[in-house]
């Protein structure tokens, strides 16, 4: 980080028009919880024994998890391959990924109908091996700590030296003090270890979700029914990191004020047509060496929403960012990185609830109310802990040359330094 | 068929073995050997022998539609009831039922041919798979197949995901889903306490008046299920339901018609589990692979740093 750049809390409001509509919200979807707690998944959901898993388990766990791949493909790009001018995105997508990982688990709770339970897989005397869900629960239950402890030189650079607790837990200021004192001398000797860690764990979990619907082959739609489900996976995983880095980039930026970090962006955006290219090119692979061609002209709604999540959420958003045109601006940046993550999170969408077929469908499948407000308050609670800890941590970098730029003393002039820490 | 097999990719292999529950266990036993020591006493190591299981003939031919079985289960598994006369009113026939979390079995009536209007009906429970999908798919065991035959549900080890439901090809397991604090997945038991414990019958078996349920060890009820196709050819078309599909199933079926006229789906012999157990297996054989993965980054973070700072030296004189 020896360039221009160094990560600072933001310097702005917490409220704006945004945040005030998220965080309606986010009260709605906490309500919505509550309910289903209290009610159970019967009267909360519309799931039945036909059709065991809804939008919880293909929005809220299976996308994002995928969504929050930018954590550790931008960690490999920065930190393992080195590529050190990519190290201002490190931070953010670390963020992302470490709540994205967060709420997963906060969403999976919701699905589970026993919840309290859901620690079973740490114990050893319960482990099945042959399970792709166990393997699935502990790397994200491992993963998830990793991330944590990835944030952790972040805390520390915040509060060493700093540490001001309330009246009553003030006789603790030493003590956490010298703790810090501690991570701070320690963890930047070990914490190489676990950043390759966090890269082995996604390749692990991300692409093991593939491969839990592989065992319901009578019940899947062929079109996504492959024994590669779960390379596809993993390659639309590590495809759909980098442009959800850029599309986090581009609008925590227009939220605070500040200039798009167009330079990195454009240049971390070149990855994208190769890896997405690739996703691409196996499934088209994939589709001719099955003889699977002839589904996706069959007109039903699944073969549409193939089409769709085939031509608007991969092949378009290749095309784009494979002009440099379009690389270079925000505007395209940010139109292709959406298109990238839409097709993504439509594939899980498709896999998990289109392409389910149950053998006695008594009526299809459709999310209710508060599955849906449970989903969206979700999303709405991390963009705001998202913002909540730029504003208070040092996550994002504002290069030094930004400081003689226009735009910067139009943010510093309207900020008013947030105390919530 | 498959261009994947083909090519060599672990899948749709019939071959393989009993699924083996060490890979994890392997690299654990080190570190976890405390406090694992008194379950692993608890695997049994042996292959399962199928043909020695216990399992259930079931003769839609014979079956009359009484729907005795339907109040038998529901007594003995204390699952609300009504009067046992109260069966015996065929309205039921008119919509078809699924087994829920309320009734493990019903009875189903379908019309097996055109021609002569002639109908039939056929008694739908869990089928017991001799490997079944809801066990390799449960991540903390709760759904296991016993050696006598049953797969029996441990409700205090699960977590309610649910993931045994979208695993079955039969569409068997059942949610509770009103009830919000215990929710169950329920299913046919095999009146597990009473075969394996008890060496009795299960208690649809004991009630059924005219032999459309036999119960004895799988092999039995095949060569039952052959004699009777072969005494009485007219009567039956030669396919035991659940011989072969999906691996074979300790319960099986005999038809007047081919089975494509009921509600028993049409499935592979191939055991679901053998989809995703070979993947399963393949990526963490003895954790080489994540291993060397883990070795391979590592190497790379290392030799591009000595890189970098050999370039940060070299800028600093």
């Amino acid at each position: 980080m020896s360039n221009h750049e160094t990560p600072a809390p933001v310097r702005a409001k917490f409220l704006s028009p945004g945040t005030k509509v998220l965080l309606g919200l986010m009260a709605a979807g906490l309500a919505a919880y509550a309910y289903r707690l209290i009610a159970g998944l019967g009267a909360a959901t519309n799931l039945d024994d036909q059709y065991p898993w809804g939008i919880w388990i293909a929005i809220d766990v299976a996308s994002g998890v995928a969504l929050a791949a930018g954590g550790f493909t931008t960690a490999a790009l920065a930190d393992i391959f080195h590529k050190e001018k990519y190290h201002v995105l490190v931070r953010p997508a670390l963020l992302t990924a470490m709540l994205g990982y967060t709420f997963v688990v906060i969403g999976l709770l919701a699905d589970l109908g026993r919840y309290y339970n859901v620690w079973h897989p740490m114990l050893p005397s319960m482990w099945q091996g042959n399970s792709v869900l166990f393997e699935v629960g502990m790397c994200v239950m491992i993963y998830l700590t990793v991330l944590y402890i990835e944030f952790l030189p972040i805390a520390v650079e915040r509060f060493r030296g700093r540490v001001r607790l309330p009246r009553p837990l003030s006789v603790l200021n030493g003590v956490v003090e010298s703790w810090l004192t501690v991570c701070e001398r320690y963890l930047g000797r070990f914490i190489s270890l676990f950043i390759i860690a966090g890269v082995v764990l996604s390749c692990l979990h991300q692409s093991s979700l593939g491969t839990l619907m592989l065992i319901a082959p009578s019940k899947m739609h062929p079109l996504w029914y492959t024994p590669i489900s779960p390379l596809l996976f993993l390659m639309s995983a590590i495809a759909v990191g980098f442009p959800m880095v850029i599309f986090e980039s581009i609008l925590s930026a227009r939220s605070f004020r500040l200039k798009p970090e167009l330079g990195v962006l454009s240049s971390v955006a070149r990855y994208t047509p190769v890896l997405l290219g690739a996703y691409l090119a196996v499934k088209i692979g994939d589709l001719t060496l099955r003889n699977a061609w002839s589904y996706v002209f069959e007109g039903s709604v699944a073969s549409v929403m193939f089409a769709v999540e085939l031509l608007v959420g991969v092949a378009l958003p290749v095309f784009l960012l494979a002009r440099r045109r379009v690389r270079h601006s925000v505007t395209g940046l940010f139109v292709s990185a959406s298109l990238v993550i839409f097709g993504v999170a439509l594939n899980r969408i498709n896999v998990f609830l289109v392409a389910y077929h149950p053998l006695y469908p008594g009526k299809v499948y459709f999310p209710s109310w508060i599955e849906i407000l449970v989903t969206t308050g979700l999303i709405s609670a991390l963009v705001l802990i998202y913002r909540l800890i730029v504003l208070n941590f040092p996550v994002i970098s504002v290069s030094r040359s930004d400081n003689t730029d226009a735009t910067v003393p139009v943010a510093t002039g309207q900020a008013t330094l947030d105390k919530v820490g | 068929m498959d261009p994947w097999f083909d090519l060599g990719l672990p899948l749709r292999k019939d071959n393989m073995s009993i699924p083996r529950r060490d890979f994890f266990k392997l690299t654990a036993l080190g570190s976890a050997t405390l406090l694992a020591g008194a379950a692993e006493a608890d695997d049994d190591p042996e292959p399962l022998d199928f043909d020695k299981a216990y399992g259930v003939l079931v003769d839609t031919v014979a079956c009359i539609g009484c729907r005795k079985c339907e109040w038998a289960c529901n007594d003995f598994n204390a699952l609300p009831t009504q009067e046992l006369a109260a069966f015996e009113d065929k309205a039921v026939f008119r919509t078809h039922r699924r087994p829920t979390s309320a009734a493990y079995t019903v009875v189903n009536e379908f019309a097996g041919d055109a021609a002569t209007g002639k109908k039939y009906t056929l008694k739908v429970q869990c089928m017991h798979c001799n490997e079944p999908a809801c066990a390799s798919s449960c991540l903390v065991g709760a759904l296991q197949k016993h050696k006598e035959g049953p797969v029996v549900y441990d409700a205090w080890k699960c977590i309610g995901c649910r993931y045994c439901m979208v695993a079955c090809p039969f569409q068997i397991p059942a949610y509770e889903y009103h009830n919000a604090l215990d929710p169950q997945v329920r299913k046919c038991t095999f009146c597990a306490s009473r075969v394996i414990d008890e060496g009795r019958k299960p208690a649809c078996v004991e009630i059924c008046p005219c032999e459309a349920l036999v119960f004895g060890t799988r092999s039995e009820l095949l060569d039952l299920a052959d004699s009777r196709i072969k005494t009485s050819p007219g009567r039956y078309v030669d396919h035991v339901y659940g011989e072969t599909e999906v691996g074979g199933t300790s319960w099986m079926y005999l038809a007047g018609v081919d089975f494509a006229a009921t509600e028993l789906p049409r499935l592979s012999e191939v055991p679901p589990s053998h989809q995703t157990e070979p993947i399963q297996h393949g990526i963490f054989k003895s954790f080489v692979p994540p291993l060397a993965l883990y070795g391979l980054l590592g190497l790379v973070m290392h030799s591009l740093r000595e890189r970098e700072s050999d370039r940060d030296g070299a800028d600093h004189e």
